[in-house]
């Protein structure tokens, strides 16, 4: 298991436990945490499950895909640290993940 | 005694989200979900793709875990038919003999899988895709070297024929009209999914109606034609379309026209009952007028609608339309709707399997196409809401980024 920290866009903190080979967005909606909608399941569709990756773990989480990059590129309130929380894959390297929620996801 | 709360009809996604909100909203009284299926809410859309390859399994289908429903004091009803609504008593019959009573009503009933009717339509090896049991038979019916005999090329069929060639079943589609999503689509993308399934090897036979199923001992052989051949397979899959499940509705008196009638708040002529999802004839302000929608973004927008309306809360803005398809490898996704359009665009050579067809009215976006084209997708879905005038010969150069287009 990874403990992964979902932090809202309020300040509202998650501590989860994530099974490895769940994504980060399936992670949250598992465990009913908000700000996350992932409209389109986990499909790379929609962008409705963005995240920001705390700095310390933006190389563990690895690199943006073409098609995730593009999709980010017309989000709301876009950081360099942005990502798709769908395209993210738990592994045990990511215990003591820490991701933050964007205002809105809409 | 405690109120009733709120009573949803349908565990799809429409309803099951709906639930989910109402609690986020700060809903208090009981919600009550009543589900025909023997399973709590999951999503539909991969029992066409990525589950039906055998990438996702079921528990990831869920749309929420069960524990959700317990948490949240979300009463679930399920494998429980709804058999009537009592609207001056404001009551719900079920077919296990109980009646429940509601402050609210949300009516989230889906859609149905149009019928072939057809000779031999029950024989063994008919199926249809569209619950989560469907799936489960197709899944077991299309291994390799079986032979699928796919009825209708539209987004069902062309994904179980995509998910059907990736497990090494011989597939053949036959559409009646002469081209490939002929309702939903526009030529340049019929051609594109048609050529990119061939050589993958799918067999297509276009202009082709379906007259009979033929079989031996109960069980299906193959798929007669109008023009006399006969097309042998070991399972047919019938993808013609979707019917609204608007009798309940219907019955107990509120309006319906190709769907239940709904308003920007979801709801029906009834002030407490409400409609969401699939089974909706709903306005679509963009485009100034009335339409049934298919989508698990049109179930989420009205979930929020009803949700918001019954919480008290102002209602949401409303959404441009957007859904997807997965093929191979190929993304497809879809916003907005080509009603009005006066001139195609195509962005991108469809040679390359990345670009998008855009539906425009004057120098207005009114739909995308968007073939492996993430950009062109949500730029467009921006466009599209905004109604902002875009530059065409800017659009149409695909050097020029779509953050430029945007802008200029």
């Amino acid at each position: 298991m990874a403990k992964i920290t979902y932090i809202e866009f309020n300040g509202a903190e998650h501590v989860v436990d994530v099974k490895p080979g769940l994504s980060v967005m399936e992670g949250a909606v598992k465990n009913n945490i908000p700000g996350i909608d992932a409209d389109c399941g986990g499909a790379c569709a929609c962008a409705t499950c963005h995240v920001y990756v705390d700095a310390a773990w933006k190389d563990k989480t690895g690199s943006q895909s073409a098609m995730e990059e593009s999709m980010l590129d017309f989000a709301e309130n876009v950081e360099p640290n942005s990502r798709l929380s769908c395209q993210i894959k738990v592994t045990d390297a990511l215990d003591g993940l820490v991701v933050r929620m964007p205002q809105s996801q809409h | 005694m405690s109120e009733p709360g709120v009573v949803i009809v349908g565990a799809g996604h429409a309803g099951g989200t709906a639930a989910a909100l109402l609690r986020q909203y700060g809903y208090e009284a009981p919600i009550t979900i009543v589900g025909d299926e023997p399973v709590a809410p999951y999503q539909r859309p991969p029992l066409s793709k990525a589950w039906l390859k055998g990438e996702t399994d079921a528990e990831a289908l869920m749309l929420r875990p069960l524990t959700f429903y317990a948490d949240h004091k979300i009463e679930l009803i399920l494998d429980v038919k709804v058999t009537a609504i009592h609207r001056a008593a404001k009551t719900v019959a079920l077919d296990d003999g109980r009646t429940i009573a509601y402050d609210q009503l949300i009516l989230a009933l889906g859609s149905r899988a149009r019928p072939l009717p057809i000779p031999g339509a029950d024989l063994a090896g008919v199926l249809f895709l569209r619950s989560a049991a469907d799936a489960e038979t197709l899944k077991a019916a299309i291994g390799p070297g079986k032979r699928l005999a796919v009825i209708g090329g539209g987004y069902i069929g062309l994904e179980a024929a995509a998910s059907g060639r990736t497990l090494g079943a011989d597939v053949v589609v036959l559409e009646r009209e002469p081209r490939l999503l002929a309702r939903v689509a526009c030529e340049t993308l019929s051609t594109f999914f048609q050529r990119y399934h061939e050589a993958r090897g799918v067999t297509f036979e276009l202009g082709a109606q379906a007259v009979a199923f033929e079989g031996e001992g109960g069980k299906l052989t193959g798929v007669k034609l109008a023009d006399g051949r006969m097309i042998p397979c070991d399972e047919a899959l019938v993808g013609v379309g979707a019917l609204p499940n608007e009798e309940l509705a219907k019955e107990a008196g509120l309006d319906c026209s190709g769907g239940i009638v709904v308003d920007m708040h979801a709801r029906t002529s009834d002030p407490a009952i409400f409609a969401i999802g699939d089974v909706t004839h709903r306005p679509l302000p963009l485009y100034d007028r009335m339409f049934r929608l298919e989508s698990v973004a049109n179930a989420l927008e009205q979930a929020k609608q009803a949700a918001a309306a019954i919480a008290g809360r102002p209602p949401p803005p409303p959404e441009v339309t957007w859904n997807w398809s997965d093929q191979y490898d190929v993304k497809l996704q879809l916003a907005g709707i080509a009603f009005d359009s006066d001139d195609i665009l195509v962005r991108g050579d469809p040679a390359t399997a990345k670009f998008a067809v855009f539906h425009l009215k004057g120098p207005v976006i009114r739909a995308v196409e968007a073939v492996n084209a993430p950009a062109e997708f949500m730029a467009a879905r921006q466009l599209i809401g905004s109604q902002r005038p875009i530059d065409r010969a800017k659009l149409a150069d695909a050097a020029i980024s779509m953050k430029e287009v945007a802008a200029s």
